[in-house]
């Protein structure tokens, strides 16, 4: 299998420090992070707790060292780098390459095991 | 099933009926109370607040059958029955919870017109109508009763004398020298003491006009209040051959149980070990005792805790266990007019009880180490607040509720209960007379976990101390705050509210700049998010008023959005299913029809609903309506550290539900009464009168500087309820603050409002109005005119609402 290409999302100004954005990448939705070093980091939008695609619109921040999003419906704290969920072992969210090239910041959607990605239903 | 019946329906009456509920999950008891009083349970131990409209009911258990008005007649213990004007209740336990009466000394003239006695509300109903045309009482008996009884006359502005037989002031509480200090602490007040005078009788013809000694000495009067003690009344008892006891009470051995083994007795009616209590809390006790028995339990009554601390005529007078030993300490202050005094055993190693007059803050703490050793020298007992020394596990903590330490300490330590609120929901402790609130507080902060004030990892403040440095310091960024104040990069408990405190301290639109992300969602976004992602849309409508034509708007707006439409309790319309691209054009037309941000995704001021008032209603006395939408205009936009809600009600009839609120005014004939402090929701909680019959100027400037007061000092999600609740010296606390300005803060609390009322801007229209403002709300930052794909709808009862699959219609057995 070729890995995904990458794809510019939006110019690095345009992400504001420790606000998310949510990005659409061949119907998949990555969630975009500048963090207050400059840092970017992406993940999966859509919370596997709620099943719905909101963690763009978390609050970004920190717990110890790791720089965390915490879901905007159920506040579970995730770690940026790694995706897990720092208060519930049983969640994760997907991470994804992310680079800035010519000021442009650039994401490449794993779209492969998903099966790995453990998720609840709010139902 | 076990028919349990009660007689008596006072304080230790309910306490009996919700501790049995509490033990009988299985429904094994069916439990009827009945009462002689009309009026359900009530706390007849701040029995004096009724004159200041603090509501004194007590909440009705749950699943027991309450008869008011039903007084018993008869006993027939043969049959297990007793007997009603209304009918027969059969019993297979029956316990008599029927308190006491008033003694009224035999002398003559004492049924005359104008002689009342003070035990129900009834009672006080009596004499403050009767009062009203009078201009002097006396009160007969120099007691705890006596002395709460002058305090009503004198609230009610008679000239008050006070007529005690024995030489002091409270001769069962406190020894001579803390009469002494307590009688100048009272006559100080204007009160007319006259100590070891004995009234021989009241003169008067139609009503009683004088009041003669039997030193022939005369007062002359308008009204007589007997508060000369209280008799067990075992009556009942009695006429059904119960064991009875030499000076009254009906007598039970230490389970409670009568001479008949059918029959308790509990509360002031009972004799337990030859003595009669007077005092709420054995009665409690012997409530629980019998409770348990009656679960299963071999609980015991042991205790005869007879401590009392009271605040009386304003002056704080404590006493507990022995007033006189082997070794006493005295402590005298003539210019506070303290008066403190330890009673020691002969090897100065034990406490064995004291008497406070004048300053009470080391009661608490001492009451909890009667019997024991000593945890520290007296003097450093005897200071402000009575610190240092550790306590026992077993020391009794709540005496009114019978909660040792060691309970308390598993409940914060195991039970997760970190504040004063939830130690007293688990443990009742601290919820009757109150006076253990400083223990709890002391022991939440022994437990380190519990009081650290610390909101999260990267502040070691709490919300109070964080708007303190942000006020005093003039910083205005978060990343300032952290850097100065803090570690890390926050998270979503600190950032939000300093994004709360920033708004507060006037840094104008809460999206510019770093605020924006320190915003939750719903401020980023100034919508409610749903479960599904989408948002929420609630347009400000003051007072819940709203002409044809932006009604129409609304739904023509919810209509060509697709939004599923609800009314909500505060008399405004909530559309829900908006997505994030749609809020802009959603609130566009909204605002060019006039209509602003309802904040109902803040921690800000919600509503003023209000009742239709006097404009339209028959029975209303003041415009509600009018003055709801003031309000609501005043504190629009007010970010507070939760949110509060509001309402006006136009009459006592109350319609508004405005004691329910944050803050709720009710129109008088005089003005508006102001009651803060009330929430529905998890804990609901009626609010408590602060002031009456206000002008509509008094008013406002009082609601301003409370809400100031709690922007500024409350916790962080801390309702008011609870914030008052916590604060020390409570109501009483907070009036001296924003009524009498002791802090002499009032004058900075009025200019914060003005400032806010002056620079208030409608969010939404600052939003739509500025395009750079508008950037953010897209679903996706690369693809800004595509909805999001993942949010779908299904249709229920002819609206949006969000898809899933699996949901089952409420069917309330219906035909489908």
């Amino acid at each position: 299998m070729t890995s995904p290409a990458w794809t510019a999302v939006c110019p690095y100004d345009v992400l504001l420090p420790e606000r998310g954005v949510a990005a659409l990448i061949d119907g998949a939705q990555v969630a975009v992070f500048r963090t207050h070093d400059g840092r970017l980091y992406a993940v999966d939008n859509l919370d596997p707790f709620s099943g719905a695609p909101v963690l763009s619109r978390g609050i970004v921040g920190s717990r110890g060292d790791a720089p965390t999003v915490s879901s905007p419906l159920h506040r579970q704290v995730y770690d940026l780098r790694t995706g897990r969920c720092l208060d519930d072992p049983t969640l994760a969210l997907r991470t994804h390459p992310v680079r800035c090239r010519g000021g442009q910041v650039e994401v490449r959607a794993n779209r492969i095991s998903e099966a790995t990605t453990p998720s609840r239903s709010a139902g | 099933m076990s028919r349990i019946v009660v007689v008596g329906y006072g304080m230790v009456g309910h306490r009996f009926a919700q501790a049995l509920r509490q033990r009988d999950s299985e429904g094994r008891h069916e439990v009827t109370v009945l009462a002689e009083e009309r009026r359900a349970a009530y706390d007849r131990v701040r029995l004096s607040s009724w004159f200041e409209a603090v509501p004194l009911d007590l909440a009705p258990p749950a699943d027991v059958t309450v008869r008011l008005g039903e007084p018993v007649h008869e006993i027939d213990r043969s049959a297990r029955r007793v007997v009603t004007d209304s009918g027969d209740y059969g019993y297979d336990r029956l316990v008599l919870a029927t308190g006491s009466y008033p003694f009224v000394p035999p002398v003559p003239g004492r049924d005359l017109a104008g002689c009342f006695v003070y035990r129900t509300i009834d009672d006080l109903e009596a004499l403050a109508a009767f009062a009203a045309t009078c201009r002097i009482g006396v009160v007969i008996g120099g007691g705890l009763l006596g002395l709460e009884a002058a305090g009503a006359l004198r609230r009610l502005g008679l000239t008050t004398h006070v007529v005690e037989f024995a030489p002091r002031l409270m001769p069962l509480q406190v020894d001579e020298a803390g009469g002494a200090m307590l009688r100048r602490h009272i006559s100080e007040l204007g009160v007319n003491v006259h100590t070891g005078r004995c009234a021989a009788r009241m003169v008067g013809r139609d009503r009683v006009r004088r009041v003669v000694f039997e030193d022939s000495g005369v007062i002359e009067t308008d009204l007589v209040v007997f508060a000369a003690g209280v008799r067990p009344r075992d009556d009942l008892a009695r006429s059904a051959d119960l064991a009875v006891g030499s000076r009254g009470g009906i007598v039970v051995d230490e389970t409670c149980r009568t001479s008949d083994e059918h029959i308790y007795a509990i509360g002031e009616c009972a004799e337990v070990g030859g003595r009669v209590y007077g005092l709420v809390a054995p009665g409690y006790a012997m409530a629980e005792v019998v409770a348990d028995r009656l679960a299963g339990g071999d609980s015991t009554f042991v205790m005869g805790d007879t401590s009392t601390k009271l605040k009386l005529l304003g002056v704080d007078v404590a006493s507990f266990g022995q007033t006189t030993g082997p070794l006493d300490v005295t402590f005298t202050d003539p210019a506070t007019r303290v008066y403190a005094k330890l009673v020691l055993s002969d090897d100065a190693q034990t406490l064995l009880g004291g008497v406070l007059v004048g300053d009470a803050g080391a009661y608490p703490r001492l009451r909890a180490c009667l019997g024991g050793p000593l945890p520290a020298p007296p003097l450093e007992l005897l200071a402000a607040g009575g610190a240092g020394g550790a306590l026992g596990d077993a020391v009794l903590i709540c005496s009114c509720n019978a909660v040792d330490k060691q309970t308390i300490v598993t409940a914060i330590r195991e039970r997760g209960c970190h504040d004063v609120a939830a130690v007293k929901a688990c443990t009742r402790a601290g919820t009757t007379c109150g006076s253990c609130v400083p223990l709890l507080k002391s022991l939440l902060a022994d437990a380190g976990v519990a009081m650290s004030r610390a909101l999260c990892e990267h502040f070691g403040h709490g919300r109070r101390e964080l708007f303190d440095i942000v006020r005093v310091t003039g910083i205005r960024t978060f990343s300032q705050l952290v850097a100065e104040h803090g570690r890390g990069r926050g998270c979503d408990i600190c950032k939000p509210v300093v994004a709360s405190i920033l708004a507060s301290n006037g840094n104008g639109y809460i999206l510019d700049g770093e605020q924006a992300t320190l915003q939750d969602t719903n401020d980023h976004f100034l919508a409610n998010i749903q479960r599904d992602g989408t948002y929420s849309v609630v347009p400000r409508i003051p007072g819940g008023e709203i002409t044809p034509d932006k009604l129409i708007v609304i739904g023509e707006v919810a209509r060509d959005f697709g939004l599923y439409t609800k009314i909500t309790g505060g008399q405004r319309i909530d559309l829900f299913g908006a997505r994030v691209e749609q809020l802009p054009r959603i609130w566009r037309r909204l605002v060019d029809a006039g209509f602003e941000s309802g904040h109902a995704y803040g921690k800000a001021l919600r509503t003023v609903k209000s009742c239709v008032g006097s404009t339209w209603c028959r029975y209303g006395v003041q415009d509600s309506v009018g003055l709801a939408i003031a309000l609501e205009l005043r504190y629009r936009g007010l970010r507070s550290p939760h949110k509060v809600k509001a309402a006006v009600s136009g009459c006592a009839r109350e319609c508004a539900e405005a004691r329910g609120k944050d803050f709720g005014v009710i129109a008088t004939e005089q003005g508006w009464n102001l009651y803060v402090g009330g929430n529905g929701g998890f804990r609901p909680r009626h609010a408590d009168l602060l002031a009456n019959d206000l002008s509509t100027e008094d008013l406002v400037r009082t609601v301003d500087r409370f809400l100031m007061f709690y922007v500024r000092t409350a916790d962080r999600l801390q309702r008011t309820a609870a914030w008052i609740e916590e604060m020390e010296g409570g109501l009483d606390y907070l009036r001296s603050v924003i009524i009498d300005d002791c802090l002499g803060i009032a004058g900075e609390l009025d200019a914060a409002m003005a400032r806010h009322v002056e620079t208030y801007v409608d969010e939404w229209r600052a939003t739509v109005d500025d395009p750079d403002r508008l950037t953010r709300f897209v679903s996706f930052v690369n693809a800004p005119d595509v909805p999001d794909p993942t949010i779908t709808f299904e249709v229920e009862r002819g609206q949006p609402v969000p898809a899933r699959s699996g949901r089952q219609p409420v069917l309330l057995g219906m035909p489908r």
